[in-house]
């Protein structure tokens, strides 16, 4: 019945539906911004400003800050003191920050190798904003020296754990079925782990950035955005299984190998973190299970020795991006909006390789409770929760 | 190194003594409505006349009012003033004067004026005592007494927010050298307009912060309000003649402030109540909050040359509280 009410509408009709309301909410808006109705609440409270520090560079000429502006109106930085005294700085762009722009302060001061320094920024208003400098050292620049160190670093905290962790696939390749599921729930495992630590990394760092990429949003949103794409991707032709599944794992393994490059690369920079050889293979032996992971559900497979590769690649090579991105173009909402995606695409090889594993067994949800899956999905955790506090400062 | 760029480890590159640790830009005085190099010299004596006893009867007039001013380049203070300046204006009488304030309350909170000196509890600026409203007034009315270099400040509460909001000034007390014949030469000397004093150079100066952001600390440190103003616009001396320095400490939040003297040392006189110094050849004193004193020294056998003076914490130093002396010849 309902589907006769509706009669088709000429478009022209149809075209001014839509323009009529579009002209009234642009009238609002005009008669808004004109005539200031909210006048009346204007209670002689001065405008609400917000700073905040995306960037940090220390250099042969002093310290740069990268600076965005948050405030209700355009914000001037008038002053500028460095450990308690004013000093000369220059603003590029120069003149007032708009709502959500963002300028490099530049101040020639001579900072002290090792130590701490306090940056504080005082606004016309008389209002500041401090920025601590824990640990001042040099900030990485792009040289090839510099580009290479990270990538051995960056090959060494991902491609290896990734190629040492898949040559165990000859030896699970004999595997029964109650192996399998063993396996397959210690993926889940450490899945399920990395899932959490994602988040939070995310979190943490979405809170440094400014207000308004409304961090804790925009984490969520992400993460569900990218889990529904890849879900939808990997179901274009069926459930993914065998080294298709292998492939999405190594994806979202790759993509929290990226944050994870990205925080080591920023505590590089950040001069927080000594990299230490005990923090590195504290690293490797972390990642080691993820080879595993990705090999768990090729066991019925018959994958080539390319395949392999193309695996090690995927899983740990954006590791060594993670790196470069993390020392040379670090800013908090960016490194939190990859982590975010991180984590909605470790979901989803979560539930595909569950999928997978229901699928493998005939008595389907029992499996689920059976001792092989529950030791594999608690040790897999329990693994990765151990291996962590090797790497966590 | 990038061509062109100022190296900040570099003892030479900069092109001010004070290298690039300086505020950017200038405040902009004429807005303010007042000129930390004229107020060194900027007494108020008010008007006088003669009472039907022989006494000289002194008037000042003092308005409280809210004003915005500029502290240090680029950032402004919503200030509680008196007469539209900070430091308010250097009131100025001789000891025994009849001494008559007409205070008027053009602001927006209660105000007063608390004399440091001997008065009647009647007119002492406390509440019940000339403590008034907005669109009150007051007189007070005491003798000027003892001679010295005081201050008056606002007393009404929280008292800690009415002082660092700007409300205070300079009260000085010249001796009447009648009253001290054994040091008659040395009083004539302080007397605002004698022959004896118009050898002098003498300075006005009220050490104070600004805590811009309301957080109990100071953010801007000065000497008469404008951070760094005697940095950008050095205090010519003449070395010819002698210096005496009116300082007044007037800062909130930190319990001392001090003066040091580069190249150069002075006697002191603390609270300027006595003709002979408290302390002989020393070039840093200290002041706690509301104490004052007089400086007196001599450039004439120095040579020319710009000699800084500062607080001697650092830290107050390299957030505003500097200056320089250029000492030169007359008319040089």
């Amino acid at each position: 019945m309902t589907d006769h009410i509706q009669r088709s509408r000429p478009p022209m009709t149809r075209l001014l539906l839509v323009l009529v309301p579009l002209a009234v909410m642009l009238g609002a808006f005009v008669w808004i911004a004109s005539l200031d109705p909210l006048r009346g609440f204007n209670n002689g409270a001065p405008p609400v400003e917000a700073l905040t520090v995306e960037r940090t560079i220390l250099d042969g000429s002093g310290i740069s800050l990268r600076v965005r502006a948050g405030g209700s109106e355009a914000m001037v930085v008038a002053q500028v003191a460095v450990d308690d005294a004013y000093w000369t700085f220059t603003q590029e762009p120069a003149g007032p920050i708009a709502r959500g722009d963002a300028v490099w302060l530049r101040i020639p001061y001579p900072w002290v190798l090792g130590e701490a320094h306090h940056v504080n920024l005082l606004t016309n208003t008389g209002a500041t904003f401090g920025h601590e400098i824990a640990v001042a050292v040099s900030t990485p620049s792009p040289t090839w020296g510099q580009l290479r160190l990270q990538a051995v670093i960056g090959a060494i905290v991902g491609l290896l754990p990734v190629a040492l962790g898949l040559m165990f696939y000859p030896a699970m390749k004999g595997v029964g079925q109650r192996g399998m599921n063993f396996l397959l729930a210690l993926t889940v495992g450490l899945l399920a782990f990395l899932l959490i630590d994602t988040i939070s990394e995310a979190l943490e760092l979405s809170a440094e950035a400014a207000a308004i990429f409304q961090g804790s949003a925009m984490v969520w949103l992400a993460a569900l955005t990218s889990f529904l794409l890849l879900m939808a991707i990997g179901r274009w032709r069926g459930n993914p299984e065998g080294i298709a599944l292998a492939f999405y794992i190594a994806l979202g393994i790759g993509l929290h190998n990226f944050g994870e490059g990205l925080a080591i690369g920023g505590a590089f920079a950040a001069g927080s973190a000594g990299l230490g050889t005990f923090l590195v293979l504290g690293f490797a032996l972390h990642n080691v299970t993820e080879g595993i992971g990705i090999a768990a559900p090729m066991l019925r497979a018959r994958p080539t020795l390319w395949t392999f590769a193309a695996l090690t690649l995927l899983a740990g090579g954006p590791a060594i991006l993670g790196m470069w991105a993390g020392s040379l173009a670090y800013a908090p909402q960016w490194s939190a909006l990859a982590l975010a995606v991180g984590a909605g695409a470790i979901l989803q090889v979560m539930v595909e390789v569950s999928a997978y594993l229901v699928r493998q067994n005939a008595d389907r949800q029992a499996a689920l409770m059976s001792p092989a899956v529950l030791v594999g999905f608690l040790g897999g955790i329990a693994f990765m929760y151990a291996t962590a506090a090797l790497i966590k400062i | 190194m990038p061509g062109g760029a100022v190296d900040p480890y570099s003892a030479h590159d900069s092109g001010m003594a004070h290298g690039n640790m300086t505020m950017v830009g200038q405040v902009d005085h004429a807005r303010n409505g007042f000129d930390p190099t004229a107020m060194l010299t900027d007494w108020e004596t008010g008007r006088t006349e003669v009472l039907p006893d022989g006494r000289t009867l002194r008037t000042f007039e003092v308005g409280a009012i809210d004003v915005e001013i500029e502290i240090a380049p680029g950032v402004f203070f919503p200030a509680w003033t008196f007469n539209a300046r900070v430091p308010g204006p250097a009131l100025r009488a001789k000891e025994g004067e009849r001494l008559r304030i007409v205070f008027r309350n053009l602001g927006s909170h209660p105000h007063s004026m608390h004399f440091h000196g001997i008065h009647s509890a009647r007119m002492d600026g406390v509440q019940g005592a000339g403590l008034i409203d907005p669109g009150e007034e007051f007189v007070y009315e005491f003798d000027a007494k003892p001679f010295g270099c005081h201050l008056y400040h606002c007393h009404a509460l929280p008292l800690k927010r009415h002082m660092h909001k700007g409300m205070y000034g300079l009260f000085v007390v010249d001796p009447d050298p009648a009253r001290h014949p054994e040091f008659a030469a040395v009083a004539a000397s302080r007397v605002l307009g004698s022959p004896e004093n118009a050898e002098w150079q003498e300075l006005a100066m009220v050490m104070n912060g600004f805590d811009t952001n309301f957080d109990g600390e100071n953010e801007v440190y000065a000497v008469n309000t404008v951070g760094q103003a005697y940095m950008n616009a050095p205090i010519r001396i003449d070395k010819s003649r002698p210096v005496r320095i009116y300082l007044m400490n007037a800062t909130e939040f930190d319990p001392i402030n001090s003066f040091h003297l580069h190249g150069n040392f002075f006697d002191y006189y603390d609270t300027g109540t006595q003709l002979t110094p408290t302390l002989r050849t020393v070039d840093v004193i200290m002041q706690c909050q509301a104490q004052r004193g007089i400086l007196e020294f001599s450039f004439a056998d120095h040579e020319d040359g710009m000699y800084m003076f500062h607080a001697h914490q650092a830290e107050f130093t390299e957030l505003g509280w500097m200056g320089f002396f250029d000492v030169r010849e007359a008319g040089a």
